[in-house]
């Protein structure tokens, strides 16, 4: 009898957990957008300030929606992202897409986070039958997409990826707004080729392997390195995102002595991290030091590291895709169906306080 | 082999770290026989039935079955292939299955199983076997004793050949017994060799053919029961000729020295929420007292409310007049109350740790969280009753759950010695221990009370609550029904008080 | 032969054995990776730096979770695997009373101390959580803690409303000591406070009957309530103090990087803190506990870590090796080997004496 009141109260518990896990993931979608705006008011004009052409038209087409609003004709949107928590820049893409799509711009915004892709088609799956108008998805993975991305067509709802993207027909999609990590991390590498060193003797620093963003920046680098005979990997590992990881690995190609004056890290923490390595053994860094640090993301903090000299670059990568979104609901279908984001790269000589304000996220 | 044997062994070494627990023991079962297997605790009965069931793997020595040739066993699978069944003290069934299911569990040979045909044939084999329950049922509902013969039913339709009951009796009444050795009987017939392990002598003088012997891990002698008649055989099993077991009942009257003059602990209407009706107790200084009945009547949960073992639900308690609150083991502790719980493997000892750490653990828990003892306190205090009570141990940092079952009811005794409680609880302590431990228990405490302690004492066997109490209560149904005392205390008050006769008070 | 035997029967055996072998492999591979140096680091004092160091440095943050852990396993005979969470939550929690509502502040909104022990009243507190849904719900702990290691990243990701505070020397040189260096010393700060915690730890179990009390209930309940104990408060007490070595290890975290990834900060570090209990020879069901054993396990852990490092074996590969030293211990302590072995000892001991009568 214990024993069955025992397990009745586990499974109670168990529900318990779920719901509050359950209640969890929910649980930002009303109670963020109180802090999320107050926090990200400055960077809400950055698309704006760097990108004029759509920025003013979303603004008119806000204009344009609000009657449709008070119609009670709001586009319902069902919005996939990745956990928040994941890094700044997924902080600030899902503050940005929250501050676009509400009622005051003529969107009923439902949001599911997870990163894992399973559980990602399965919130997609809900939205479909939710019969929202569109479903905006930054999948976890790019594959096993297909069924669901058909049902969606097939129910009428129009699906627009950003972020990123993913394996399967470009027919399934309206439209795809993506950064290019190849790109990017092109720009980074030319941007250190023309520091002309004698010999480039790097550490690289890798994001979670297969990711896109690692993809796209190792891409790059091991192109150049291969070409270059002056070009050497010190070592090459993944610290996946993390700068406890990044500090340990190049901690490690300290304590063994081999020459470097590189890191190349795929992300500001993992540059943080390196950094805190070699503060820790006395390397210098910066600019006109002995180690070039470049980092990736352009998270506020490490622009201010830029500023000060003891960092060399960071690389942007836009989170800022909510108006590029906006624009194509509102105006169709654009004719190419991948549109990739402008993205800078930032170099410390010659980075201001405003480049900080507008492009830290 | 001789070929009247189902089994023989023949000089069965094991040993254990520190420990010969067998030094070349030879034992043979003849077909269509009960054999008791004796000893002590500790001379090695338990190891030699491990070993031929394939729990424990032996060091050195030869198993021969009839009809085949010496015969290696590895696992419990391998003996209940060979044909060799047990059924252990312990239940060692599941709870959570019906009858059936344990029944046939990891048994048959595919992975299939017929409900319907499985519940019948089991149903069947509990009726044949009189067995009050249905197959349907799940086990944790049936009583300790049911569940024991649904363990005996498990092993019967295995269609063995030799069948182990080791202390199949200690949690059965006597109904139940009776019913168990008609059973037992019946399969000598079919020829089953049963190897009977049990401390009850009155139960191997009533049903064994043959008995063996053991001592400290070598074997005695084999005899026939005839020939060795009950002083015979404890004597054999002690290792020592004793006079009689009789003679402690002398020494009863002299100890016991009932101070009436000062009730040390009286309740008043006590209940727990355990069941039992609320009930009146009192104990004086120096008294021994005793709860009977039968079992699952409600003794042991009327001391454990005293201790506070159980959630005390209502009524009140003194200590020497002054009223006291007990609701958790701790408060009784405090009021100098100790407890000795009736499964000691369950509630008693604490089985990794040393034998020294299990008999501190109470006075250090009143001593409190901030004050350990010294290495050396310890050491001297575990020393000193390791030697009292002739604690039979390697070394005081030896695991208690290597000792034998007496022994480490011995270092439990010890532990709550060590406390210098004025009001000590003895709950079965001489169940499934060995004649002499029993003895020495029974004995200690008389002396105990004649140096001022007060003891209630219970025990399922009623005339060693004769020999040490000079008070019974008497329980029925979960309910004080009767309190015996002087002449009154005899067997036959005492069973027709239980059975509610009108010799009640 | 007996002397080998109770060398191999201590429980410090496995996790020192696991030790010298990865010094000897060291040592054949490249001796150079116990070299000690001594170099100025960027703010111009004198450090040591080689592998042994790092070694020292990052395991200290394991080394007090496998303290907290050792004692919740024994009592509980389960483990929380919620630490790495309640680590995000601690640490955020110092950054946000730290810095208030701005992320990067000038100066300091509170002494780092008022932060710490915040950060520790709120790190018990979801330990107490943890403890009592073992100790009075009667949960599993690995059940238990699946909640807030569920939703410990998002809550912590909360307490700074999902900002990323940043503590720059400008506001404060002190925060990064804890995780780096005290001008002057040459040793880093988490190896003094791993080292005080581990002696406060030792003073604790000495001169208090915790040991005693945690493995009693950890072995059996029932007869620790019926001698005076009250499990449930010891269980919950077990977690509580993990709570304690959580807050510590977060802010050693925290102030290594001066800032925090909820998402990441002190990943999988739970695993890491059962493998170093395990490591330990202590079982996993609870009971009797060795703490020193624990204590060296997390450093072995970190030992093979930081080798694996220097042979650049990539993170994500790290996990597998790990497993592979989880899979040889499961199997070393698992009863059916240890009687072989046993066996196998004595028939070695048998045709010795059988060759040396001949």
């Amino acid at each position: 009898m214990k024993r069955r009141v025992i397990a009745s109260m586990l499974a109670a518990m168990m529900a318990v957990a779920l719901t509050a896990c359950g209640g969890q993931a929910a649980a930002p979608a009303p109670a963020e957008p109180a802090p999320a705006p107050a926090a990200e008011e400055p960077k809400a004009e950055e698309p704006k300030a760097e990108e004029p052409a759509p920025a003013p038209a979303a603004e008119e087409k806000t204009e344009e929606a609000a009657p449709a609003a008070d119609a009670g004709e709001l586009i319902r949107v069902g919005i996939i992202n990745n956990d928040p928590n994941e890094s700044g820049y997924r902080t600030a893409n899902d503050a940005d897409m929250k501050k676009m799509f509400c009622e005051e711009n003529g969107y009923e915004a439902q949001f599911a986070y997870s990163l894992k892709n399973d559980e990602q088609i399965a919130a997609a799956q809900n939205f479909i039958q939710d019969e929202v108008d569109y479903l905006l998805l930054s999948a976890a993975d790019t594959a096993g997409w297909d069924s669901v991305l058909q049902d969606a067509q097939a129910a009428g709802v129009k699906v627009i990826l950003f972020d990123r993207t993913i394996d399967a027909p470009e027919d399934l999609y309206e439209a795809s707004i993506v950064s290019d990590m190849a790109k990017e991390g092109q720009t980074a590498v030319d941007w250190l080729a023309s520091q002309g060193l004698d010999e480039y003797n790097v550490i690289h620093l890798q994001g979670v392997m297969g990711s896109a963003a690692q993809q796209g920046r190792s891409g790059a680098l091991d192109e150049k390195v291969a070409a270059e005979d002056n070009w050497n990997i010190v070592n090459q590992q993944t610290a996946e995102w993390n700068a406890e990881k990044a500090q340990q690995i190049v901690q490690s190609v300290i304590d063994s002595g081999d020459k470097f004056n590189v890191i190349y890290a795929e992300n500001d923490d993992m540059a943080k991290g390196a950094v805190a390595a070699l503060d820790a053994a006395g390397i210098s860094h910066g600019v006109d030091k002995d180690v070039i640090v470049m980092g990736f993301d352009c998270n506020k903090w490490a622009l201010e590291e830029l500023l000060a000299g003891n960092w060399n670059y960071d690389g942007q990568c836009n989170p800022f895709q909510a108006s590029y979104i906006d624009e194509i609901i509102k105006n169709g279908t654009p004719a190419e169906k991948v549109i990739i984001m402008d993205e800078k790269g930032f170099d410390a000589k010659t980075i201001t306080q405003e480049d900080v304000d507008t492009y830290g996220i | 082999m001789d070929k009247n044997s189902v089994l023989e062994m023949r000089d069965i070494q094991k040993s254990f770290p520190g420990v010969r627990a067998l030094m070349g023991v030879d034992f043979t079962l003849k077909e269509g026989e009960i054999h008791a297997l004796m000893g002590e605790n500790g001379a090695g009965k338990s190891t030699l039935i491990k070993v031929l069931t394939g729990v424990y793997t032996k060091d050195d020595g030869h198993i021969f079955l009839k009809g085949s040739e010496e015969v290696n066993i590895h696992s419990p699978q391998d003996a209940q292939r060979l044909g060799i069944s047990t059924v252990y003290q312990e239940i060692t069934l599941c709870p959570n299955l019906s009858v059936a299911e344990n029944m046939y569990i990891g048994r048959g040979d595919g992975s299939t199983v017929n409900w319907k045909d499985m519940n019948q044939k089991a149903d069947k084999i509990l009726q044949s076997l009189d067995i009050p329950t249905t197959a349907a049922a799940q086990l944790s509902s049936c009583s300790i004793a049911v569940q024991q013969m649904v363990a005996i039913a498990r092993a019967v339709d295995m269609e063995c050949k030799v069948l182990i009951l080791d202390e199949p009796t200690s949690s059965l009444d006597d109904q139940e017994v009776a019913k168990l050795f008609k059973l037992m009987r019946d399969l000598k017939a079919k020829g089953v060799g049963i190897i009977f392990v049990t401390h009850f002598l009155d139960q191997v003088y009533e049903v064994c053919d043959r008995i063996t012997v053991l001592r400290d891990g070598r074997l005695v002698g084999e005899y026939e029961i005839a020939d060795l008649p009950r002083v015979k055989l404890v004597s054999k099993m002690l290792g020592k000729e004793m006079d009689d077991l009789s003679d402690i009942k002398g020494e009863a009257k002299e100890y016991s020295k009932d101070d009436a003059s000062e009730k040390v602990f009286e309740a008043k209407g006590l209940q727990s929420n355990a069941g039992i009706s609320p009930f009146d107790f009192y104990i004086n200084k120096g008294e021994v007292n005793g709860f009977t009945g039968l079992l699952g009547s409600g003794r042991s949960e009327c001391v454990r409310a005293i201790f506070g073992a159980d959630k005390v639900i209502g009524g009140s308690v003194s200590k020497s007049g002054k009223p006291i609150n007990i609701s958790k083991p701790i408060d009784a502790m405090k009021n100098g109350i100790a407890y000795l719980p009736e499964d000691r493997k369950l509630d008693g000892i604490v089985g990794d740790l040393s034998v020294r750490d299990n008999i501190i653990l109470a006075l250090q828990v009143l001593k409190g969280f901030f004050k350990p003892f010294t290495k050396a306190e310890a050491n001297k205090f575990a020393d000193e009753y390791i030697k009292l009570l002739g604690i039979k141990t390697a070394s005081a940092d030896t695991p208690i759950k290597s000792l034998s079952g007496g022994n480490q009811q011995k270092c439990i005794l010890a532990r709550w010695l060590l406390t210098k409680p004025e009001y000590l609880i003895l709950d079965e302590p001489t169940r499934g221990i060995d004649v002499g431990t029993k003895v020495d228990i029974q004995k200690l405490v008389l002396k105990l009370a004649s140096e001022g302690m007060s003891i209630t004492f219970i025990s399922s066997e009623t005339d060693e609550m004769l020999r040490t109490c000079s008070r019974l209560i008497v329980m029925r149904d979960r309910k004080v029904v009767g309190e015996l005392k002087g002449d009154e205390l005899t067997q036959n008050m005492i069973m027709s008080t239980i059975a509610g006769g009108e010799s009640k008070e | 032969m007996n002397t080998l035997k109770k060398i191999t029967s201590n429980q410090m055996f496995i996790p020192l054995a696991a030790l010298l072998l990865l010094i000897i492999f060291n040592l054949i591979m490249d001796p150079g990776f116990f070299k000690i140096n001594l170099v100025q680091n960027s703010a111009g004092n004198y450090v040591f730096s080689g592998y042994l160091i790092t070694i020292l440095d990052m395991g200290s943050e394991l080394a007090i979770l496998a303290i907290g852990m050792t004692l919740v396993t024994a009592a509980s005979g389960g483990q929380d695997i919620s630490v790495g969470a309640v680590i995000a939550i601690g640490g955020s929690v110092i950054l946000r009373v730290l810095c208030g509502t701005d992320p990067r502040p000038e100066v300091l909104k509170a002494p780092i101390i008022v932060a710490f022990l915040i950060s520790c009243v709120v790190c018990m507190i979801f330990g107490a959580f943890n403890g009592a849904l073992v100790a009075f719900f009667r949960i599993q702990p690995m059940v238990a803690t699946l909640i807030m290691y569920t939703a410990g990243r998002s809550i912590a990701a909360w307490i700074n409303n999902n900002t990323l505070p940043v503590i720059s020397p400008a506001a404060s040189e002190t925060f990064a000591y804890f995780g780096g260096f005290i001008p002057g010393i040459p040793i880093p700060t988490p190896v003094f406070i791993a080292i005080i915690c581990v002696i406060i730890t030792m003073l604790i179990l000495k001169f208090t009957n915790l040991g005693l009390y945690t493995q009693s209930v950890g072995i059996n309940e029932n007869s620790s309530r019926l001698n005076g104990l009250n499990p449930e408060f010891i269980k919950l007490m077990a977690f509580v103090l993990l709570g304690l070595c959580v807050a510590v290890a977060g802010l050693i975290k925290v102030s290594r990087i001066s800032t925090i990834n909820y998402s990441v900060i002190a990943k999988d570090i739970e695993m890491d803190a059962i493998l170093a209990v395990a490591l330990g020879g202590n079982a996993l069901s609870g009971g009797k506990f060795n703490m020193i054993a624990s204590i060296l396990g997390a450093y072995v852990i970190q030992f093979l870590t930081t080798t694996l490092y220097k042979f650049k074996v990539s993170a994500d590969a790290l996990p597998a090796y790990k497993a592979v030293v989880v899979i040889f211990l499961v199997v070393m302590s698992a009863p059916i080997v240890r009687d072989y072995l046993e066996q196998l000892r004595k028939k070695m001991a048998a045709s010795r004496k059988e060759a040396a009568e001949s």
